[in-house]
């Protein structure tokens, strides 16, 4: 359910593959979030890290809490460059009724941005620029500084 | 380093940098993660990061400086995110 690809999504066909995935399970709801980087700041694209295992994990624990709401959760997300005006991030989630689904997207992409374990970079003539200003910190964030 | 002359009751743990740090791996002596804390104290680039930073050991988030460490652990140092 969590989908990881090189560079921008597909987004049509990722979202086609969803829709008809949804429909077969006789979900009633079905709502996305699509990602997409604007042209700001004379950037070219923007640039992704991700680490997987913690990313994995993160994600298998929303998807256990959404369940427990009768929901599904599917996410892709890029690596490496995104060019301005593609997407780099999709979150979709499934009900049976549009009140859970509504609720569980805006809960779900709030805390991807808090807490999913992914890096970004300003590309500005090939060069990537770590997105430090934009960036929160993990929790326990500092727990080596044992000088400060 | 050479494993053999490790002290004993020390554990040889990897120590990875995630994200934008760009540092490569390193292996360190640890009983615990305050052992490595020290270690990586004396680097005047990583300390930079390590206010900011978040670890996790073997790929699950830690809070304790007093985290037990044994041979072969993963330690791993996690920059402030931004995803999407």
């Amino acid at each position: 359910m969590l989908e990881i690809y090189p560079g921008e999504l597909e987004v049509d066909t990722i979202f086609s593959r969803w829709r008809r995935w949804g429909e077969r399970r006789n979900y009633g709801a079905f709502i996305t979030f699509v990602g997409t980087v604007r042209a700001e700041d004379g950037i070219e694209a923007l640039s992704f890290d991700l680490y997987e295992p913690l990313l994995r994990e993160w994600f298998e624990r929303w998807q256990e809490k959404a369940q427990e709401r009768g929901a599904v959760l599917r996410m892709a997300h890029s690596v490496g460059n995104v060019p301005v005006h593609t997407s780099s991030y999709m979150a979709a989630v499934f009900s049976p009724k549009r009140r859970v689904a509504l609720e569980l997207i805006e809960e779900f992409v709030e805390d991807f941005k808090a807490n999913a374990p992914i890096w970004k970079y300003d590309v500005k003539q090939g060069e990537r620029i770590y997105a430090r200003d934009r960036s929160q910190r993990l929790a326990g964030s500092g727990l080596l500084d044992i000088d400060g | 380093m050479i494993k053999y002359l490790k002290k004993v009751g020390e554990a040889m743990v990897k120590v990875e940098f995630l994200g934008p740090i760009g540092k490569e791996p390193m292996e360190v002596e640890a009983r615990t993660l305050r052992d490595v804390a020290k270690v990586l104290q004396k680097d005047e680039e990583l300390k930079k990061w390590l206010k900011e930073c978040a670890v996790a050991v073997n790929d699950r988030l830690v809070q304790d400086l007093d985290t037990e460490l044994k041979d072969g652990d993963r330690v791993s140092l996690l920059p402030p995110v931004c995803g999407g």
